[in-house]
Formats: structure tokens, C-alpha cells, sequence
């Protein structure tokens, strides 16, 4: 069963001026995405990533094909699609848990329920004792770990990520990979996740999507057929690595490609 | 010496405290050696020591408190009849890009027409009342505080409202609980520099067919030619700013600790 379904989808942005030439963001591309898949999706810069995550989304419209959620055509944004940005996009004038009850008090839902629901999740991503601090006293690791409970808080269909985890240093970033994975282990759910990590993009996944340079589209599809529940001792076993070693390959070509279509 | 001369070195607190007394007592001194030097006449200029006493004249025999309440309520009371008005239509129009497109020439318009030039037809409108008062604080302010109120909720961070679009807010709670609260720090500091301007209009108001305020009491020492009343009375507008300056700044800090300094 395909819960989200990508058919075609396109994006073509009209020249900044008169005379200019218009930008082929993204090449008319298909994904099937089934129930619970963990995708992420690899790609040189500008090859139209976040273009893709946003018509999912339903922020941006595309030129061309659509968007099925369960059949339906996605029309706008909605609740059903959860987004994390990779800018931190906490409203600073709440706290981190007003943060996560943000789309269930949207949603009218009674007091004691979003208290219920907000403490659950600060407790997932390890927030309890911050749960009254206003964002600008966060470290960025915390700021995103809100921002993923306050889009898990709403049970989205699908969660969009994209490079959620760009901006954070090393150390603090293989932390909220293991957390955002145990989150989907035990949890389950559909996720679509830009980055520019190869590592990363196969310890998360078990679908890497690579895209070509711009204008992108998908240029290839691997299982990554590596056990669960991993722990970062996956990324020192020989599997991991053949993966790597395909997926680099890859994405070099891209990157060059890429590189000297830029110099042109 | 040389460490005062670091650019953007900040100062220590107590440095910056004298540095601002400092220059308040180079101004009282050259005015003072101006005055007491007799470079200057008192027919054009009394003395610091001059005007102290006119000051004090005026507040134990000429009630020159209950002109300064006028005045003080003249502003007030201008200037949030002007708020409420402008600071929900700036909301809409910085939200609502057609509101805009229809609103902003016509307000960008009335923005640049002088509000003391409209003095007298607002006295052959409203004679010379309470209501011309207020009517020339509120042309002053109103225009103004629309446009730039709708230019800050319009720069409202996009992330933040696609994040709450993703986050299943619909038109209404993206504008009231997101931009709105967003713009808020904005629209206050706005506010802050609005009411500076607004003093400046009630003293011209004031200075054509009033019976009382500070503007009244300017223009009637003039006729006597009592040089120490006016400087005291402009002195006193600027001390009243310089207070409510404070006051709001202080309030901003409360109201909007969550902000980034
Ligand atoms: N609003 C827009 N108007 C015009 N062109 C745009 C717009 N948004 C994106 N583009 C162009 O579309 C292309 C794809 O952009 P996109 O942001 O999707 O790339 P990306 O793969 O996410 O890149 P990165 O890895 O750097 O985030 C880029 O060439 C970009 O310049
Ligand atoms: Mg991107």
C-alpha cells in the first residue's frame, strides 16, 4: 500500500525579469512512498530538494503532475504533513512546550489532552526539563529536537525533514540521528529526508533516493536492507560501507556535474 | 584614553552613566558662560539660575502643573485613539496583500501632508477644543503608525508562518497567532518612536488658539518677553519625553523578554 505517492511532480520557477530565462527546478519526478518507509533523499546542492519536500508539503504547487496522500490530491499544507526546517523555525515567543502544543491547540484540542500528549513527546526527545524555556535559550540541538516533537506532537501521516540536522556540529548531530531513529523504530511512520550527508542518509534510511544535478530528478533508488534496531556501531561494518562506497560514487558524478554546469 | 577609541568596544555601565552626565553639564556650562558673560542679552536668552526660577514661579503661582497634565493628557489621548485605529488596519494590510495594494498609495499619500498645516481648517472644522487637539496628534500619528506596522507584520519570518501552516493553522490563527505575536516587539518599539513625534505636534497645536498646555504657556510667556519660562518650558517637554521613553522601553523589556537582544 503507497500512502503518499509523488507522480510526475515538476516545478518550474518564471524568470526573475523580463527576459531572463526560467529556472527548471525539478525535472517532472516519480516516488512511490509505501506506508512507514524511511526515505532520504541525497542530492547535490540546488538539484531542487527542498522544492520537492515543499510541494509534498503543499508549499509550494508544482507545474506539473501532483501529489496523492491515500489517493487524495494534496491541495495546501495541512496538519496530515509534518515539516521540520532546517532554519529553526520555533516561535520564540512561546516555550518549548507551548512549541509542541502549537497544532493540537489549532486544532481545538482540550487542555488536559495537549499537557498529556506535550509531556509524552518532551520526554521522548529528552526536553522534560525544559519544557518552560523560551527557544532563545536553547542550544541548536535542543531548538531542533523541539521542533521535531512539536511536528510528531500533531501525528502527521508523513514527516518532512529537511536537512533538519544541517546546522549542528558533529557530535550533537549523530546524537538526534540515534534519537530521531529510535523514534521511528519504535514508533513507526513515513519519512522523507533531504540531506547532503551520505552517512547520514544511509544510518536513517531503508530507501536512499539520489538525485541528479540541476535540474534534478531521481537517478537512482537503494534498499538499504541493514538490521534494526542500529546504533551507531552500523556505520563501522563492512554493509555500511559497500553502501557508501556505491552511494559516494554516485553522487561525485552529480557533483561534478553539477560543479561544471555552475562554471559554464 | 586610547581604549575609548576601539570601534564598537563597548562601555562599562558606569562609564556610560557619566559619559551622558557629561554631556548635559558641557551644554548647562556653555550656556551659562554664554549667559553670565553677558555675550548674550536675557531679552533673548535668560541663564540656567534665571530659568530655574522662572520654573519654579510657574509651578507655585502660575499652575503651570495643571498645563502640563493638559498637555500630557493631550498626547495620551491622541495618540491611542491613533494607535487603535492604525495598529489593527497596519495588522491587516502587512497580512492582507490586496488590502494593501488598495490602502498603501492612499496612506503613503496622507503620510506626507503636514499635520500642522491642517491647524485651521481643523478649527473652522472643530473650533479650538479638545477635538482640533487630538485631531492634529492623530493626523500626525495615524498614518505613520499604519505603514510602518504593516511593513513589520508583512517582514514576518516566512518560516515561522509556513511552520504553522504545516502545523494545521488556518488563515485566521496564522495572523493572530503567529504574526501578530511575532510583529508585537515591532509594533511596540513603533509606538515608542510615534509618541516621541506626537509631543511635537501637540506643542504646535497648542501654540494656535489654546487656553491652556505647555505650547499655551510657551507662547503666552513670549508676550512677555520672559526668555526663562519658554526655555523652562521646552525643558520640561524634553524631560516628560525623555521619562516616557523610559517607560516604554522598560515596558517593552517586560512585555517581550522572549525576544532576542
Ligand atoms: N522561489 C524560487 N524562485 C526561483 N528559483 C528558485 C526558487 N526556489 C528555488 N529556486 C531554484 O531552484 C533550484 C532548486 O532549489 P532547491 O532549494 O530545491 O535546491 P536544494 O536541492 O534544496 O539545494 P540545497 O541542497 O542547497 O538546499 C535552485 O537552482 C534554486 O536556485
Ligand atoms: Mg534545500
Amino acid at each position: 500500500m503507497s500512502s503518499l505517492a509523488i507522480e510526475g511532480v515538476g516545478r518550474v520557477f518564471p524568470p526573475a525579469h523580463r527576459g531572463g530565462a526560467a529556472t527548471v527546478a525539478l525535472q517532472p519526478t516519480d516516488l512511490a512512498v509505501a506506508h512507514n518507509d524511511f526515505i532520504t533523499i541525497l542530492g547535490p546542492s540546488g538539484c531542487g530538494k527542498s522544492t520537492l519536500l515543499r510541494i509534498v508539503a503543499g508549499l509550494d504547487t508544482p507545474t506539473s503532475g501532483r501529489v496523492l496522500m491515500d489517493g487524495q490530491p494534496v491541495g495546501g499544507p495541512g496538519p496530515d504533513r509534518g515539516m521540520v526546517f532546517q532554519s529553526y523555525s520555533l516561535f520564540p515567543w512561546m516555550t518549548v512546550r507551548e512549541n509542541i502544543c502549537f497544532g493540537l491547540r489549532e486544532k481545538g484540542m482540550p487542555k488536559a489532552e495537549q499537557a498529556e500528549i506535550s509531556g509524552y513527546f518532551l520526554e521522548k526527545v529528552g526536553l522534560r526539563q525544559f519544557a518552560d524555556h523560551y527557544p532563545k535559550t536553547l542550544s541548536g540541538g535542543m531548538k531542533q529536537r523541539t521542533a521535531l516533537a512539536r511536528a510528531l506532537a500533531n501525528d502527521p501521516k508523513v514527516l518532512l525533514l529537511d536537512e533538519p540536522f544541517g546546522a549542528l556540529d558533529n557530535q550533537t548531530r549523530a546524537l538526534m540521528q540515534e534519537l530521531l531513529l529510535g523514534i521511528w523504530e519504535a514508533d513507526r511512520k513515513t519519512v522523507l529526508f533531504v540531506t547532503h550527508d551520505i552517512d547520514e542518509a544511509i544510518f536513517l534510511a531503508n530507501r536512499v533516493v539520489v538525485m541528479t544535478a540541476r535540474p534534478g530528478r531521481i537517478k537512482c533508488d537503494v534498499a538499504v536492507d541493514l538490521p534494526h534496531p542500529r546504533t551507531y556501531t552500523v556505520k563501522t561494518t563492512p554493509e555500511f560501507a559497500e553502501y557508501k562506497a556505491r552511494l559516494t560514487e554516485e553522487i561525485r558524478v552529480e557533483t561534478i556535474r553539477a560543479d561544471s554546469m555552475a562554471a559554464e | 584614553m586610547a581604549d575609548l577609541f576601539v570601534p564598537l568596544k563597548p562601555v562599562s555601565p558606569g562609564r556610560r552613566i557619566a559619559l551622558g552626565i557629561l554631556g548635559f553639564v558641557v551644554v548647562v556650562a556653555v550656556w551659562w558662560a554664554v549667559t553670565a558673560s553677558g555675550l548674550v542679552k536675557p531679552l533673548f536668552l535668560a541663564g540656567p539660575w534665571a530659568t530655574l526660577q522662572a520654573g519654579y514661579a510657574l509651578f507655585f503661582e502660575f499652575g503651570f502643573l495643571n498645563d502640563v497634565l493638559v498637555t500630557v493628557g493631550r498626547v495620551l489621548g491622541g495618540f491611542l485613539i491613533a494607535s487603535a485605529v492604525a495598529v489593527p488596519l497596519g495588522i491587516v494590510m502587512g497580512a492582507f496583500k490586496p488590502v494593501e495594494a488598495l490602502l498603501e498609495p492612499l496612506i503613503s499619500f496622507a503620510r506626507y501632508l503636514p499635520a500642522s498645516a491642517f491647524i485651521p481648517l481643523l478649527i473652522l472644522w472643530a473650533g479650538v477644543g479638545e477635538t482640533q487637539k487630538l485631531s492634529v496628534i492623530f493626523i500626525g500619528a495615524v498614518f505613520q503608525i499604519c505603514l510602518m506596522v504593516a511593513v513589520i507584520v508583512g517582514g514576518v519570518r516566512m518560516e515561522l508562518i509556513e511552520a504553522a501552516y504545516t502545523l494545521g493553522a488556518k488563515s485566521r490563527g496564522v495572523v493572530l497567532r503567529v504574526m501578530l505575536p511575532a510583529a508585537a516587539p515591532q509594533i511596540f518599539e513603533t509606538l515608542r518612536l510615534v509618541l516621541g513625534w506626537a509631543w511635537t505636534y501637540v506643542i504646535v497645536a497648542e501654540l494656535i488658539g489654546a487656553s491652556a498646555g505647555i505650547g499655551f504657556m510657551i507662547i503666552d510667556a513670549q508676550r512677555f518677553l520672559d526668555t526663562g519660562q519658554m526655555i523652562f518650558g521646552i525643558f520640561v517637554i524634553g524631560v516628560i519625553g525623555l521619562v516616557s521613553d523610559f517607560l516604554f522601553k522598560q515596558l517593552n523589556q517586560r512585555l517581550f523578554s522572549w525576544a532576542a537582544s
